[in-house]
């Protein structure tokens, strides 16, 4: 597919998981691809040589916390240097951290919060300055079924996703004037580095709880991402597309 | 085109102005009707897109007069 060439995207935590998926799907659709990272430089640049080598598109690996202002200015100024426009932002950099009521910490809040919600926002901001340019964009924010349904054990975090959703329904309506369009996608239970220290009872238990009876896979969730950054869903902002399985919490 | 006349079309191109005005000066946030909230972001990216700039978000919110946006501009390293 090509539907994307001669644009350019960026996804955050696009170095493993969900975002890994969603680069290649945007590569392979024939974006040129900024991946964001901050745990493995080394490893974030091999992944856009990669990417560059495999889909034959021009590739950056911009390392930088999501939370840090400094950081995102720069990684803005970085793309626009190198290519002058950013026509899809998939703001995926996220973290989970799981505590029943009792146990959750003042400091846990924050740390979601920075992450989750700031970064986002911050990423949003930056993003819709660039796309406003060319009055034209499409921006997916990765929020989670536990944002949407909530969780047992998962206050902070899924609060932090319940704002991916308002942050999105809001920049939507703000940003809908001038062409970039903003969607969300909440994933459910997906095979990631999330969820890898779960027992096996506790999978089962999840895999239960899917009416596909499968855990999900990074490229089901890159599927739907692709849509919603292609001209398919030029019609579509504001909107919130569980890729999930049919689970049911 | 000199820096000058680029910042002052983007202003009159990003806040739909009928024509330009007699006294950029005197232009200021919310001063007129054409300079809302929402103008005022297409301001930035018009600057930005034709000084190739990346503003702070400090400067956008301090970009209240196209007296500071000259100053933002300058501070960026562009002669005016």
């Amino acid at each position: 597919m090509t539907g994307l060439a001669g644009k350019t995207a960026f996804v955050t935590g696009g170095g493993r998981g969900i975002g890994w998926a969603v680069a290649q799907r945007l590569a392979a659709d024939g974006a040129d691809v900024a991946i964001g990272g901050i745990h493995d430089p080394a490893g974030l640049e091999a992944r856009a040589v990669e990417l560059a080598t495999t889909y034959g598109v021009r590739t950056l690996a911009i390392v930088g916390d999501v939370g840090d202002p400094a950081a995102v200015a720069a990684a803005y100024q970085t793309i626009w240097r190198a290519w002058k426009r950013l026509d899809v932002l998939v703001n995926n950099a996220g973290m989970m951290e799981s505590a029943v009521i009792g146990m959750i910490t003042a400091d846990m809040i924050d740390r979601l919060l920075a992450t989750n919600v700031r970064g986002a926002i911050l990423h949003l901001q930056a993003a819709a300055r660039l796309m406003a340019r060319a009055k034209t964009g499409a921006i997916v924010n990765l929020t989670s079924i536990l944002g949407v349904r909530g969780g047992a054990g998962q206050i902070a975090y899924a609060a932090s996703k319940a704002a991916v959703i308002g942050l999105t329904s809001s920049a939507a309506r703000e940003l809908a004037p001038q062409g970039v369009r903003v969607n969300a996608v909440a994933p459910g239970y997906i095979d990631t580095d999330l969820v890898a220290g779960l027992g096996p009872e506790v999978r089962a238990a999840r895999i239960a709880q899917i009416g596909l009876g499968r855990i999900g896979t990074p490229d089901d969730v890159a599927g739907v991402v692709g849509f919603l950054v292609s001209d398919a869903a030029a019609y579509m902002t504001g909107q919130v597309l569980g890729v999930d399985g049919g689970m049911v919490i | 085109m000199t820096n000058l006349e680029k910042l002052r079309g983007a202003f009159v191109e990003a806040l739909g102005l009928a024509a330009a005005p007699a006294d950029f000066e005197s232009l200021t946030y919310r001063g007129i009707a054409e300079w809302d909230s929402v103008a005022h972001m297409q301001l930035v990216a018009a600057i930005e897109a034709a000084f190739e700039l990346m503003l702070d978000t400090d400067d956008v919110i301090g970009m209240s007069s196209y007296g500071k946006a000259r100053e933002i501009v300058g501070k960026h390293g562009v002669e005016l």
